[in-house]
């Protein structure tokens, strides 16, 4: 669902709120219900990670492309992919986005041209470069917005892209989120003390912006004029965000106990979460406001819960469907 | 019907599909230089475009992925590379991407693209210039794999592979490159899937693929004058594999020689014998056998691939040890052609 940004700096707040809060909702009903063992597969959350989607949802257009990877649920829903199907396709059930094939690691949502992600790293990084060159052999204005994380920039593939995105001057958009971390993997003991990625990968030729994640009004100035220079034609753009994830690599937990991140690092991001920041200032702002922001929640609430009964209530897939789907059929040739 | 080589009716193929489709390009490491990969390519940027027919990074894995992503959105990529062996670098997009999108999203979308790749052996190619990997590919859920032999399929089979809406791995053997055949004229689409039986006979049925189709059918011509009528079957695909025609012809000779390119463990011609021995072992009246490159990687030394290849003497020798006959003429009258490791005399090299 993406709002149309209105004039009031308020009623961008709330927008950004609500995006927030739908994604926070979501992941955190996910952790809540997992341990019931329904949904079988693994999940990456993005609990904490919330801020950068929301720009994004109330810049992008529906028929812009996006791909995104393994930590993918906050994007297909920034993009406005159906709650539902993706809730039914971590329960692996045949409403999923995917028929139940793919997982909370390969979301899909055509309808509003989130067309995938990808469970292995760096992989949808080409495949986003590959719709941008689509769009531009077909002279529409559509861009396409990658999602990477910090992880896959070490990743050969990643320069590849780029490389190739900078020289035909391809209409793409990469959004690193970069939270510090590849699995249990410091940045420290995977990339040199000091380097800054948006600096480095600003030395292939590409236009680069950097933003903090507690600056949420900030990243978005940054991420509205990123999207309109690389619609303007003027090639791609790569973006880096410093964010971080509050629970565990993958699953539902909290980790900080296992020793690889500390209590104190954690509860230092924690205290500059952007949507406990926003709602604060938005409290602020007067009772008018408080309330909206109550029936925001109120609305989220009800609309996550009942994607959960969706799920719940959907059949799963028949067996025979296992088989079905290797290749594609041959339809009518063009003659 | 026009007489041309292979090469050219792989040109004739491309220029055909991009004619008839815009959403068809074409691209590949060196495909718009002076030598148009073997001349495969030649034209095509001149008639349609730098923006449809491009040259690219030495970026294989990417690469792959672009044509995923441009297939996404319903542009046809049929990309090139000059050695199969550059292409291993692009398995991820192949293999974790390509082949399962399809399968993976539910069926939703799928992704035409065609890898030509080319295979081959001899004349100092080397161990990492002359794999022939049919098997891999074969391997993988999702991809089809398509090795014609003649020129004819080559065009014919090269726009079925275009237009078919799965990523095929095209591969060509590059001594095929120069071998001259008729083809049709027009758009000719040979279906993928179909094996041809390209001689048929009683006695015992030969399968090959790709270049070994080639020994194998001057192997049949020997034998016959020696009173051994062979079945010769080209696969032409390897996936799907067409299981019907190779029992049906089974069922009939009761004798099964496979031949392969590529190394003998795991092999298609391994997979052969494994389906046939179960399928249709009642019809065996023999062991069925098979013919590969040994499970060692090209040397480069002329003196190191002297005897290294499978030859039609090998395939006929075979032959006539499976069936009890005296082999002790073969190699006589089936010496290996000096120099041993070139498709004929025109060939100088360097690739
Ligand atoms: C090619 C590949 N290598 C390793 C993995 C295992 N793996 C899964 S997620 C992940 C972390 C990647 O880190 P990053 O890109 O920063 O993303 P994050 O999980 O932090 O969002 C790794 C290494 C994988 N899925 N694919
Ligand atoms: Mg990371």
């Amino acid at each position: 669902m993406v709002h149309p940004v209105k004039n009031s700096s308020i009623e961008n707040s709330l927008n950004l709120f609500h995006h927030m809060y739908r994604i926070r909702t979501v992941e955190e009903e996910i952790s809540r219900r997992y341990s019931e063992g329904k949904m079988r597969c693994p999940v990456h959350l993005s609990t904490g990670q919330e801020a950068i989607p929301s720009t994004f949802a109330l810049t992008i257009t529906k028929d812009d492309f996006t791909v995104s990877t393994h930590r993918g649920h906050a994007h297909y829903l920034a993009k406005g992919g159906d709650l539902n199907a993706m809730i039914a396709e971590i329960y692996g059930k045949s409403t999923g986005c995917s028929k139940g094939k793919g997982g909370s690691m390969h979301l899909i949502d055509r309808n509003v041209n989130f067309m995938g992600t990808s469970a292995i790293v760096g992989n949808s990084i080409p495949v986003g470069v590959g719709l941008a060159l689509s769009s531009k052999l077909k002279g529409t204005d559509q861009i396409s917005c990658i999602f990477l994380g910090d992880g896959a920039i070490e990743e050969g593939v990643f320069y590849e892209s780029v490389n190739f995105a900078v020289v035909r001057k391809l209409p793409v958009l990469f959004i690193c989120e970069n939270n510090l971390y590849s699995v249990y993997s410091n940045l420290s003991v995977r990339q040199p003390i000091g380097r800054s990625i948006a600096k480095m990968v600003e030395a292939m030729g590409i236009d680069m912006s950097f933003g903090n994640d507690n600056d949420i009004l900030a990243n978005q100035q940054l991420m509205k004029k990123a999207i309109n220079n690389v619609r303007s034609g003027n090639g791609p753009h790569f973006l880096e965000f410093s964010t971080y994830r509050w629970r565990e690599h993958c699953g539902h937990n909290f980790d900080n106990n296992i020793g690889y991140r500390s209590q104190d690092e954690f509860l230092e991001w924690q205290a500059k979460d952007p949507l406990m920041l926003l709602e604060k200032s938005l409290t602020k702002d007067g009772s008018d406001t408080t309330t909206k922001l109550s029936s925001i929640k109120e609305q989220i609430d009800s609309e996550v819960a009942a994607a959960f009964e969706f799920a719940e209530t959907s059949p799963f897939p028949n067996q025979i469907e296992a088989y079905e789907g290797v290749y594609a059929a041959i339809e009518g040739v063009p003659k | 019907m026009s007489q041309m080589t292979y090469a050219e009716a792989i040109n004739v193929a491309l220029h055909e599909a991009m004619q008839l489709d815009s959403s068809v390009i074409c691209y590949g490491l060196g495909v718009t230089d002076p030598k148009a990969v073997f001349g495969t390519t030649i034209n095509l940027e001149k008639k349609f475009g730098p923006e449809r027919v491009f040259d690219m990074p030495t970026s294989e894995n990417a690469m792959t992925g672009v044509a995923i992503g441009a297939a996404l959105n319903g542009i046809k990529s049929v990309m090139t590379h000059q050695r199969i062996d550059f292409f291993l670098l692009a398995m991820d997009q192949l293999v974790n991407g390509a082949a399962k999108w399809h399968y993976m999203f539910g069926s939703q979308n799928s992704v035409p693209i065609t890898i030509r790749l080319i295979i081959g052996r001899g004349w100092g190619q080397g161990p990492t210039h002359s794999q022939n990997l049919q098997a891999w590919f074969s391997h993988i859920p999702g991809l089809k794999v398509v090795m014609p032999t003649t020129p004819e399929d080559a065009k014919g089979m090269l726009l079925s592979s275009i237009f078919d809406p799965n990523p095929v791995i095209f591969l060509e053997h590059r001594w095929l490159h120069s071998s001259i055949g008729e083809v049709p004229d027009g758009d000719i689409r040979v279906p993928l899937g179909k094996a041809k039986i390209v001689k048929s006979g009683k006695d015992i049925t030969l399968v090959a693929m790709s270049y070994m189709s080639i020994e194998a059918i001057h192997a049949a011509d020997y034998l016959e004058k020696q009173g051994i009528s062979c079945e010769v079957i080209d696969l032409r695909t390897i996936k799907p594999l067409d299981w019907e025609t190779l029992m049906e012809s089974v069922s009939k000779t009761g004798h099964l020689l496979a031949l392969d390119s590529g190394f003998s463990t795991g092999s298609v011609a391994g997979e052969i014998i494994a389906r046939v021995s179960m399928e249709k072992f009642n019809a065996l009246k023999l062991a069925p056998a098979r013919l590969a490159m040994p499970d060692v990687p090209e040397p480069t030394s002329p003196a190191l691939t002297k005897g290294f290849y499978v030859r039609a003497a090998d395939v006929a020798e075979k032959v006539m040890d499976m069936l009890g006959k005296d082999t002790g003429q073969v190699r006589k009258d089936l010496t290996e052609p000096r120099p041993h490791d070139i498709p004929g005399k025109w060939f100088t090299g360097p690739f």
